[in-house]
């Protein structure tokens, strides 16, 4: 069974399996000759793709790679006297909150905040709890704009968050995304206020394209309500891409666009039902009906401990359309299909290799 | 072939403020101030006119002055002194639009400087986070302040339509804070606790009062070499602060009230005539609002001396501290900092940290 799914990806992959091989020949120190030509080839035609495939083969060992080294540096100081200095920064930073000595972009984005309070209790959820697996971070360029798209679903917007943390912990140049959200969160209290401070806004053309052209990463979920709440009979199911706004959005400022696939958030509250009375009362977009919610109460709003993979694809570039481009419909729908197919091609494949849901 | 200015709302410090200034500009000649109150601060030698905008008196002001730039600076959001919300949007709406039928039938108006207020965007959840000159606003404002501005700058764009000729310039500037602002977010941050809207903290951008004086100096003078000073401009200083963070450097502690609760007593405190809380001052105080800059830099040509930052240190410091003045509680963090306890027996190299 397994086979007859894997196939169709090997074709779509068929160029990237043949760039995968030489330089793993070349990093074993074999012979030159097989590896040598397609490497030269694609160092005149893509410089990045090759060292992330290579590295992508490997599969899980990336993130790894650039834990340990980091460990080592960490402990020293722990050892004479840590405890002192992290008390002090600590009450540095408190002093700082106190006296609302801080910076806030534009935005409302809090960087400090993020970095010492939000992300460290994101952290805990990521790394324990969805033992979340990334794949392909060094697609994601080292500076300058760019635009990660990607699947969006498990009721509760957990996977772009997730998808921040992974950004934020896993690039070597330690990158913040800014993600894109929907309305509804800038309504809510509390909750606009932390989506404001760790750097989310509201997902429309202006504030997207301002922040590609101050050389952020955006990250945006194009199937919004319609992939989040979605029935769980529908699982990793694309959704449509809105109306493909942001690859207009790219095209205008000629950032990449970096498709980025999420497995595992789907099943972390099967949706088995939607409450459409319920849901008009409380004005959301939809009410959800899991096995376990609303029937145990805040107990039920427990997510499923699922295990979870964010794969960052292939960037697709759009800095080499004419900036006509963003006003042509059949491009956009041509690249915005290019993004969504490719989304659910890597899906597939990343549940293709999934062992089960949990681990 | 001197200038002749014409000034009005001079009653108000900003006005004033204005007058006096310009008025030591080379290529000014006369400054007339009008106003239909007498103004308890001098205006430098300027001739004061005391007539009502809203009659039409103003136009034989303007023929028998022979006026060539008016600066139209009574659009305003409180009444000076007695004088209810009614008569305030009745100078800022009929006022501009007799101010703007006698500039129409002036022959010797060759410039308008209007001010406006970034009011005119709007707050709401459904804007984008930074409001450039070209935004529509998702939600109009439904009243107050916000919406006489919208109206006056609806009759400024008639106007400048029917007059080409006349150089138009609209200031949409945000909060004015400074040492003497009496703008209704000065007189908010002046409470002894701030009452904020629960789970909400917004971002606000503040303009300097002698940035503001500035701007508007460089609006009604010939545009410099290099900018163009028609048209509409956002005026605003540089960076964002939160509530959260102008409460703590003010050193005022704040009270979360629930939206509906502060909605209410808003209208409370209004109805009992106490301050003037309006809707649209709670909608600022919920969702923010921040605007884009650039025109301002690339076009006008205006650098502001103080970013909204500065200008809110600056405020901070002519109103005095607070209850929890943030020096003190520096001063806390720093004796938690220096107990020997926390470093479990090195305090040598606790306290060179």
């Amino acid at each position: 069974m397994a086979d007859a799914k894997v196939i169709p990806f090997d074709d779509d992959r068929s160029r990237g399996s043949a760039v995968q091989r030489p330089p793993r020949r070349g990093r074993s120190g074999g012979s030159r000759r097989p590896g040598g030509e397609p490497a030269r080839v694609h160092e005149v035609g893509e410089v990045q793709p090759l060292p992330s495939r290579t590295r992508a083969q490997d599969d899980v060992p990336v993130p790894h790679e650039e834990q340990r080294p980091d460990e080592p540096a960490q402990q020293p100081p722990l050892d004479e006297g840590g405890l002192e200095k992290r008390i002090a920064s600590g009450l540095a930073f408190l002093r700082r909150r106190l006296t609302g000595d801080y910076e806030v972009d534009d935005f409302g984005y809090d960087a400090e905040l993020t970095d010492h309070v939000l992300m460290s209790l994101l952290r805990p959820v990521y790394e324990n709890y969805f033992r979340v697996d990334v794949k392909g971070v060094e697609n994601i360029p080292s500076e300058g704009g760019a635009l990660i798209v990607a699947n969006h679903s498990g009721t509760l917007p957990l996977d772009g968050l997730m998808m921040q943390v992974a950004v934020h912990d896993h690039h070597p140049a330690g990158r913040h995304l800014r993600l894109l959200a929907a309305d509804l969160v800038f309504v809510l209290p509390v909750v606009n206020e932390l989506a404001r401070k760790l750097g989310h806004t509201l997902a429309c053309a202006e504030d997207a394209e301002r922040l590609l052209s101050q050389g952020e990463l955006v990250g945006v979920m194009p199937e919004g309500f319609k992939g989040i709440g979605k029935p769980f009979s529908e699982r990793y199911k694309l959704q449509r891409f809105g109306r493909g706004g942001f690859v207009s959005t790219a095209l205008r400022q000629g950032t990449p666009i970096i498709p980025c696939s999420i497995v595992g958030a789907e099943e972390i509250y099967p949706m088995l039902g939607n409450s459409k009375t319920l849901a008009r009362l409380l004005g959301f977009p939809y009410f959800p009906l899991t096995p376990t919610f609303p029937w145990l109460g805040p107990l039920g709003a427990i997510p499923l401990p699922t295990k979870w993979t964010i794969q960052f694809g292939e960037p697709i570039p759009t800095d080499g359309y004419p900036p006509e481009a963003a006003e042509d419909p059949m491009l956009m729908f041509n690249l915005t299909d290019q993004v969504r197919e490719q989304i659910q091609h890597t899906l597939y494949k990343l549940l293709v290799q999934r062992r089960s849901v949990f681990f | 072939m001197g200038k002749v200015v014409l000034v009005t709302g001079v009653a108000r410090q900003l006005g004033g403020r204005f007058v006096r200034r310009i008025q030591r500009d080379p290529d000014v000649d006369r400054v007339v101030a009008v106003d239909a109150v007498p103004p308890e601060h001098h205006l430098g030698g300027a001739d004061f006119i005391r007539t009502d905008i809203r009659q039409p008196t103003i136009a034989r002001v303007l023929a028998e002055t022979a006026a060539d730039t008016v600066v139209h600076l009574d659009v305003t959001a409180t009444a000076l002194g007695s004088g209810n919300r009614a008569t305030v949007k009745e100078t800022n709406v009929i006022g501009t639009m007799q101010l703007l039928g006698a500039c129409q039938k002036s022959p010797t108006v060759r410039r308008l400087v209007v001010k406006s207020s970034t009011n005119v965007y709007g707050s709401a959840p459904r804007d984008p986070a930074v409001f450039s000159e070209t935004t529509p606003p998702k939600s109009l404002p439904s009243g107050g302040f916000a919406k006489d501005t919208v109206e006056v700058e609806g009759y400024v764009r008639g106007f400048a339509r029917r007059r080409p000729d006349v150089a138009v310039c609209v200031l949409r500037l945000a909060n004015i804070l400074g040492p003497n602002a009496d703008s209704p977010l000065a007189s908010y941050f002046s409470l002894p606790v701030l009452p904020t809207v629960f789970g909400y903290d917004p971002r606000l951008q503040f303009a300097h009062e002698d940035d503001v004086i500035e701007v508007l100096r460089i609006a009604s003078h010939e545009p410099r070499r290099g900018t163009l000073n028609s048209g509409t401009f956002n005026i605003a200083g540089d960076g964002v602060l939160l509530l959260s963070q102008c409460s703590r450097r003010l050193g005022r502690p704040t009270v979360p009230l629930l939206l509906p609760a502060v909605t209410w007593a808003g209208s409370l405190v209004r109805t009992l005539g106490m301050t003037d809380f309006s809707p649209e001052q709670i909608r600022l105080l919920t969702h923010g609002r921040v605007v884009d800059t650039t025109q301002m830099r690339e076009t006008l040509g205006f650098q502001p001396k103080y970013t909204t930052a500065e200008t809110f240190a600056e405020f901070a410091r002519s109103r005095g501290p607070g209850l929890l003045p943030p020096e003190a509680l520096a001063g806390a963090v720093d004796r938690i900092a220096a107990l020997p306890v926390a470093g479990g027996g090195h305090p040598p190299t606790q306290s060179a940290n």
